[in-house]
């Protein structure tokens, strides 16, 4: 919360806590503290889930109207307006079919694994900062706490492979768990580089930082931001990665047994974690609701959501347009591309915070300097490392081995002739 | 710690964890045993939060939760002819007694002992802490530990590899 | 009410307890594994009660100490699943009444 001082009009909606401000400072001078210290939890949280709630219903028109344009198609037109009522249509339908229960598998954890897979999808929208004001939960740890909730989606999606009883399933689900766990790890030392330069692990603080040093951590880490997308894409199972639950692959992998109302928590999840994406993104790369001063006339929240529809509209491109890999591509581009490309991007960070912090520069002179070297190295290495490791080793002329005297007759040459 | 809140979730987290780690004996089913593990995980995650460790309650969640259960569900998985059925081996009496004793002994330790309690407050900022106390006293523990952890990673593909 | 030191010992043992009785009592080589983790998991939460009441130089160490817990008990794990699998890929079987004997 800020700290008491003149409070603004509470319909000043630029910052949206200021009406919650004055509702809580009534509270408390009529209530005991433990009040409203409730009151502003159940707010915030009935307030986020409504915004998840929202978005999840309407980026099912918005995805699929954009995957239709780019592949030069329409997309659902028929149901409304420009199709606008197909949420509505898509969940109706979903909700009147059966939501089948495989007896034989095993029917408390197959109807658990949906609803838990809800949690963390719901749980890492707490620490983001909506406004300069305006963060749910602000952590000390709010980076770590986002990762740390996300990881807790392998052992759901397993739940929900085992429990098919289906070993389609079971196989999505193995694949699925290998390819999340892979891209853990270069997803946390992506965000370690932020991390390093921000000097906090607090979400606010690190939007703060940007709006102190007037530049977005996304030129001064733009290699810590490709291997975070490209990460996070792994993470949230979206094409191109999404192996293990494409509808064309594997017969829809993990949430191949689930129909009906099961299925459509499913759908809201991975369209709710492609936005969780954009706001991770949004607030560590591109500076939250902060944006060159733009926020005085515009308000912060509408700032920050307007930057993480655009990063979605980004992942809506990359399903368009490219083909989906192979699980053994997935995992060999994690561990041989991403992971090295990863820890020379925290030692190239921690050399240059150490230079910046022994020298006590100025961050003015220090901080385009850096900007430019590290976009120059982020081509170099990513082109580099590209071509060191598509470079066909096995081509290479091996050293000379003595091999058998085999006697060769020519086609053509009489029978018994000379070689 | 005094306030309500802190009380509440202090007896909720502790029955969560208590309660799904005598499920986990309890339990006839081996995966939902390894399920209830990963709730009496989380459930003393929440009590780090009480004691307003937030970096070790975060790493205990993405470490425990998010990657030693699911070396269990994998192993469990790569054992397919093996039971499933979470018994208990022949020695569960003398098991459970000495498990009371223990759990006597330590409880009557805690209670009768004369702890030199501080009135420091809770933490402000436990992850810069950590890491200055990680790379100031305790630097060769830190190196040491990466050592141990690459040798347990090339230890473990090893042992599994097929010939 | 206040909840102090005491409580969270307590908690630490009970939880100590329930580990010490699957380590000893399950028949499964995971079972096991498993009562070694809550051991584990029990021992980090009195270190860390401990950092935050008791009187102490530097008050952190009991974190940072939990923190190396946790790092040796995910080395361990690793290392044991391991060898578990290994067992079942040569006897089939993980059922501890059955690993008892030396030879056969």
């Amino acid at each position: 919360m800020t700290p008491p001082g003149p409070l603004a009009p509470w319909y000043d909606f630029r910052d949206l806590s200021n009406a919650v401000e004055r509702l809580l400072s009534w509270l408390s001078d009529i209530g005991p503290d433990w009040l409203v210290y409730v009151v502003s939890a159940v707010i915030g949280g009935t307030a986020i889930f409504l915004f998840v709630a929202a978005t999840a219903v309407a980026n099912i028109w918005v995805e699929r109207r954009v995957v239709a344009r780019i592949q030069v198609r329409r997309g659902p037109n028929r149901a409304g307006p420009w199709g606008l009522l197909q949420p509505i249509a898509d969940m109706t339908k979903l909700m009147q079919k059966e939501a089948l229960l495989p007896r034989a598998g095993d029917p408390v954890v197959f109807l658990l694994a949906p609803i838990l897979a809800f949690g963390p999808a719901l749980l890492v929208w707490g620490v983001f900062p909506f406004g300069k004001g305006m963060t749910f939960v602000d952590l000390n740890v709010g980076v770590l706490y986002i990762i740390a909730v996300t990881s807790v989606t392998t052992i759901v999606l397993f739940m929900a492979g085992w429990s098919s009883n289906n070993k389609y399933s079971l196989l999505g689900a193995i694949r699925v768990i290998a390819m999340l766990l892979s891209y853990e790890v270069p997803l946390v030392l992506a965000l370690l580089g932020v991390v390093l330069f921000a000097g906090t692990m607090s979400l606010s603080g690190i939007v703060a930082w940007q709006h102190d040093m007037r530049i977005w951590l996304f030129l001064v880490q733009p290699l810590a931001f490709v291997i975070y997308f490209i990460c996070a894409t792994a993470e949230i199972n979206r094409t191109p990665t999404d192996i293990a639950e494409a509808e064309s692959e594997i017969v829809a992998g993990y949430h191949t047994e689930y129909s009906g109302i099961q299925f459509g928590l499913f759908y809201a999840v991975e369209l709710v974690n492609a936005m969780a994406l954009g706001a991770i993104a949004a607030t560590l790369f591109f500076g939250g609701w902060w944006l060159f001063g733009l926020d005085r006339w515009i308000p912060g929240w509408m700032i920050f959501i307007g930057k993480v529809y655009l990063i979605y509209f980004l992942l809506i491109w990359l399903r368009g347009t490219l083909p989906r890999l192979r699980i053994d591509q997935l995992m060999a581009f994690a561990w041989k591309f991403l992971l090295p490309l990863a820890l020379v991007n925290i030692m190239v960070g921690a050399l240059e915070v150490l230079l910046w912090v022994e020298y006590d520069l100025s961050a003015g002179l220090v901080l385009p300097v850096f900007s430019v070297v590290n976009l120059s190295l982020a081509v170099l290495l990513v082109v580099g490392w590209m071509r060191f490791m598509a470079f066909p080793f096995h081509r290479l002329p091996s050293r000379a081995r003595l091999v058998h005297d085999i006697p060769v007759v020519a086609p053509g040459a009489p029978a018994g002739g000379a070689a | 710690m005094d306030e309500p809140g802190v009380v509440a979730a202090f007896w909720v987290l502790t029955v969560t964890a208590v309660g799904s780690a005598v499920m986990v004996a309890a339990v006839r089913n081996l995966l939902h045993a390894v399920l209830f593990l990963v709730l009496s995980f989380v459930g003393v995650a929440g009590l780090y939060i009480t004691l307003s460790a937030d970096f070790v309650a975060v790493v205990q969640v993405l470490i425990y939760a998010g990657a030693i259960a699911v070396l269990m569900l994998f192993a469990i998985m790569l054992t397919p002819r093996a039971a499933r059925d979470n018994a208990d081996g022949i020695f569960w009496a003398p098991a459970l007694v000495l498990a009371g004793l223990m759990a006597t002994t330590i409880g009557l330790i805690a209670t009768r002992t004369e702890w030199a309690v501080s009135d420091r407050g809770p933490f402000s900022q436990t992850a810069s802490a950590i890491g200055e106390a990680l790379l100031d006293p305790f630097v060769l523990p830190f190196e040491v530990a990466s050592v141990v952890l690459v040798a347990a990673m090339i230890g473990a593909i090893v042992i599994v590899r097929e010939e | 009410m206040t909840v102090g030191l005491e409580h969270y010992l307590v908690v630490g043992g009970l939880l100590f307890a329930i580990g010490l009785y699957l380590a000893l009592a399950k028949r499964n080589a995971i079972g096991i594994l498993m009562g070694i983790e809550l051991m584990l998991n029990a021992v980090n939460l009195t270190l860390v009660a401990f950092s935050r009441f008791i009187v102490a130089p530097r008050p952190i160490d009991g974190q940072v100490f939990a923190v190396f817990v946790i790092t040796v008990a995910a080395a361990e794990a690793a290392v044991a699943l391991a060898l578990v699998v290994a067992i079942y890929r040569h006897r089939q079987t993980i059922d501890m009444n059955r690993i008892n004997l030396l030879r056969w």
